[in-house]
């Protein structure tokens, strides 16, 4: 089937068969192996990427179904050289260790930040809850995405 | 060895961040070779069968199907899959990395296709027919070892592989003059150690330069290179293993699998790169499992709490084969049951016998929590039954500061501790008093609240390298370039603890250099000397003294040729800051400037040897005993039986800190996975050796909301083993929460007559303990 979407602002135009999944589209097509998958069973939020500006986990949708799709992932985030304050969370307040959850920890933050740019710590938990980390035990990842919402506040205080 | 101040010790942000933040690091499935094909295994859906026949014509004729092979194909070809720490007296199965004749796990592997992608490698994997003759599995560890069991390995003529005994002391005459004798029964459940990156392998073969690359997600790569080139008959120096980018390891990545073997063996009949990448469900059934033991431990004391002797019987699950280091699990339990106390006589009667199940190996701990846990679970029963507050039994059988080196009946001598100062800093940061009345007045009210207490002392960075099958050191080459900047290659083969980070304050405060221009290499066998990789919390205590002592080196040579072209004495520099001063006329030279003279070698004394590199290979004379002691308050919900942890203290000390943010992640994540094992997870397999949690849906694997935040403190009592004072710290969370949460529930539990609850600590369960 031919499909058309849009990959951190770049057009792919592909004929693929109906069952590949748009994580393989991402990484083996589109060249982009900074979404990681990490399981199939959509648990382990490893794949998490925007689709339309919404955080969904790649390895549960087909490729064919973001057909027409504008999809950011991991990296599309950083604009010219300078991190989005997501990723600055994480390397500030050491939200990584081995970096395989990160991307979708990261994407899936994103998500959570446009829908509540003012989460308490109890909703930035629940929110997350789609994506798994063996190493940080999460502290340091609740606190990253506090200081993304923060810095975010920061921007738009500025920019208004 | 001198040390600036300037990053050492110091909350420094890593430097592998960037690449990872942005998704552009490269773990083994984003490498991507012109013409890979892709690999699929096919598993035995049978925990223990015979394989009367394989018929793979189907697959063959499937599309877009290159080869495919069972284990006929490879027998003699393959090596079989090895055991470094097989006692000569054990009774050892024969494990090919694909199965001959029969089955004896669910996720064995059978046969492997090779296809030009994925989905059609998967495809016709499902055309394999196998034909399987059913055998009866041998599941439960108590009763494999009995006579009447079926036997998995009929050559061995028994489950039972090996019968071992460890300890000193008097342990009749402990028990002969107790006041009492406190036994308990614990179960420690299989665990599944679930790295968030499956292990995956990419093989590529060079006929011409008969040069065989290995791409693994491994924590060993050099061990990994000496083994498969034996597996394979591949000459080593011409094998070459890259550990790119690891998705965490805990220990499921210390080892030696088929696939490795494998792929390195498919790319060389094909001549073309294959690629294998673990699914999760093979990652749960066929990547090792953790823990396994069912064991009584029984304590000798006096009335005032003197410990006088401890034995635990021990029953461990081996699994069906052996992997690299199962066997010597359990010996690791033995050499800590002295826990942190003074305990005379100890004896470990150890039994291992086969089940159908996936080997278990060395996970987060290895062997470590499952000592901690009994003897801290212990401690507490014996508190109770002696009418004892649990911290003050604790307390009295402390050894001293001064009593350091402390010899322990177990067989091990501890470096350095004071096990009484962690333990009140963590109950001055609880507020211990405080915590036992508001848990009065909680249960007054009728709420099941719970206080816990561990202490634990663990051993890290293992040495002499007699302790260990691989040896126990590892190496560190430091070269100053031309330009002045710092490469520094390191055996040990880090996969997210962040020593590219740590490694580079080391040597740059050694140097006076800024961090950034020191680049930390490893995990590539054909850029870094021998080492021996990461595990056993050893990295920093062992690859980064390794690290600091071959940049003392550098410093010395450069002092040397300092000395020579400023026209003065040696003794009369001084290194300070990156620039040796000291000379007349207040000349210096930069260590850059130094290096640039060391390879233009215009002008050196005419012994000196040109260039400035340095390499070290670190032999420990002891292991580290890092130890601390943690405080979990719990609430165990009446209605739910769910467990809500209220509060989490840990004051750990591992020695000299070089970076506190580093050791502070170190320790949560090592707490997480302790409270996991405590509160919800078991690898389960049903009584037909089925594994129910073979994927991440039905394994309890926790989540950000089910976890607490967690409260560190840390004493430093630095070691006398390394010239860094740095003990380890990667597993000392998992040792230490385990049994502090375990205490804090069931304490929780104790108005309704509860001494023991078997972990995990489930609500279904605790719910069922409470209404029955």
């Amino acid at each position: 089937m031919k499909i058309n979407l849009s990959i951190n602002g770049q057009k792919h135009e592909a004929d693929v068969e109906p069952r590949l999944l748009l994580v393989h589209f991402i990484r083996d097509l589109a060249g982009l192996t900074g979404t990681h998958v990490g399981c199939e069973t959509s648990i382990c939020g490893a794949c998490t990427i925007l689709m339309n500006g919404k955080a969904v986990k790649s390895c549960a949708i087909l490729a064919v179904q973001a057909d027409g799709a504008e999809i950011t992932t991991i990296e599309g985030l950083a604009t010219n050289g300078q991190l989005h304050p997501v990723q600055e969370g994480f390397w500030e307040c050491h939200g990584l260790q081995c970096g395989y959850c990160t991307p979708g920890m990261i994407m899936s933050a994103c998500g959570l930040l446009k829908e509540n740019p003012n989460p308490t710590e109890d909703q930035i938990r629940h929110g997350l809850e789609g994506n798994l980390c063996r190493c940080t035990g999460y502290q340091n990842i609740v606190d990253s995405v506090k200081y993304a919402a923060n810095k975010i506040k920061a921007q738009t205080a500025k920019a208004d | 060895m001198s040390f600036l101040a300037k990053y050492i010790g110091q909350k420094v942000k890593r430097t592998e961040d960037p690449r990872l933040v942005q998704g552009i690091g490269h773990y083994v499935d984003d490498i991507e070779l012109a013409g890979t094909l892709s690999v699929v295994i096919l598993r035995s859906p049978y925990a223990h069968a015979k394989i009367n026949s394989i018929n793979v014509d189907a697959a063959k004729k499937a599309p877009g199907v290159v080869a495919v092979y069972t284990g006929k194909d490879i027998e003699g070809k393959v090596g079989l899959i090895p055991c470094a720490a097989a006692a000569p007296d054990m009774k050892k199965p024969d494990y090919p990395a694909l199965a001959l004749g029969k089955v004896a796990y669910v996720g064995q592997p059978v046969a492997a296709v090779v296809a030009s992608d994925k989905y059609k490698a998967r495809d016709a994997v499902d055309l394999i027919e196998v034909d399987y003759e059913p055998l009866e599995a041998v599941t439960d560890i108590e009763a494999a070892a009995r006579p009447d069991s079926p036997v998995i390995h009929e050559e061995l003529g028994t489950n039972v592989g090996w019968l071992y005994q460890a300890g000193s002391g008097d342990i009749d005459a402990a028990f002969a003059q107790a006041d009492k004798v406190v036994s308990l029964k614990l179960v420690h459940q299989r665990l599944i150690p679930t790295a968030m990156e499956p292990r995956g392998v990419l093989a590529q073969y060079f006929p011409g330069e008969k040069q065989l690359n290995v791409w693994s997600s491994t924590q060993i790569p050099h061990l990994l290179r000496t083994t498969l080139a034996a597996m394979l008959g591949v000459p080593e120096n011409r094998l070459r293993v890259i550990a790119p980018e690891v998705g965490g390891g805990f220990g499921s990545k210390l080892n030696v699998y088929a696939e490795e073997a494998l792929l390195g063996w498919i790319a060389m009949q094909l001549g073309r790169p294959v690629k294998w990448i673990e699914t999760r469900r093979e990652n749960m059934m066929a990547t090792i499992h953790g823990r396994g033991q069912t064991g009584t431990v029984e304590v000798a004391v006096k009335n005032d709490g003197t410990l006088l002797g401890l034995r635990y019987n021990v029953i461990y699950d081996l699994g069906a084969y052996l992997q690299l280091l199962t066997p010597a699990i359990p010996t690791l339990t033995g050499l800590m049951l002295s826990g942190c106390y003074k305990i005379p006589a100890i004896q470990l009667n150890c039994t291992q016998v086969y089940t159908n199940k996936m080997a278990t190996d060395a996970y987060r701990g290895a062997g470590r929590p499952e000592a901690t846990y009994l003897v801290e679970r212990v401690m507490n029963r014996v508190a109770d039954e002696l009418g004892m507050d649990p911290v003050e039994l604790r307390r009295k059988n402390f050894p001293k500061p001064e009593e350091f080196p402390f010899a322990t009946a177990a067989g091990l001598v501890y470096d350095t501790g004071d096990y009484a100062k962690a333990l009140n800093k963590a109950l001055e940061i609880a507020d211990y008093k405080k915590l036992r009345d508001e848990q009065a007045k909680a249960r007054a009210e009728g709420r099941l609240v719970g206080v816990g207490v561990s202490t634990y002392v663990e051993i890290c960075a293992v040495g002499p390298s007699v302790m260990l099958p691989s040896g126990g050191w590892d190496s560190a080459t430091v070269r100053v370039e031309p330009s002045g900047k710092v490469t520094v290659l390191t055996g040990v083969s880090p996969h997210g603890q962040g020593e590219e980070t740590a490694f580079a304050q080391i040597v740059g405060d050694m140097l006076g250099v800024d961090m950034n221009d020191v680049l930390v290499v490893h995990g590539d066998t054909d850029r870094v000397q021998y080492g021996i990789g990461t595990f056993g919390s050893r990295g920093l205590a062992i690859g980064g003294t390794a690290v600091a002592v071959a940049t003392d080196k550098i410093v010395g040579k450069a002092k040397r040729l300092a000395a020579h072209m400023l026209q003065t004495d040696e003794n009369s520099l001084t290194f300070e800051n990156g620039k040796f001063v000291g000379a007349p006329d207040d000349k210096s030279m930069t260590i850059q400037e130094v290096a640039f003279h060391a390879y233009q070698a215009h002008n050196i004394p005419p012994d000196f040897e040109p260039g400035l590199v340095a390499s070290y290979f670190f032999e420990p004379k002891n292991c580290t005993f890092p130890f601390g002691a943690h405080i979990c308050v719990a609430e165990v919900d009446k209605e739910t039986g769910e467990v809500k942890i209220l509060r989490y203290v840990a004051v750990d000390d591992c020695g000299k800190q070089i970076n506190p943010l580093l050791v502070a992640g170190q320790v949560h994540g090592g707490i997480a996975q302790g409270m996991a094992q405590a509160l919800f997870e078991e690898a389960v397999y049903d009584e037909n050796g089925q594994l129910l949690t073979g994927e991440l849906m039905d394994y309890a694997f926790p989540k950000a909301h089910q976890l607490p935040r967690y409260e560190l403190d840390h004493t430093e009592t630095p070691t006398d083993v390394n010239p860094l004072g740095a003990k380890g710290v990667g597993e000392a969370g998992t040792i230490g929460s385990t049994p502090a949460v375990a205490n804090a529930v069931i304490d929780a539990l104790a108005p309704l007559g509860v001494k023991h609850v078997d972990l995990p600590l489930r609500p279904e369960k605790l719910w069922r303990l409470m209404n029955n």
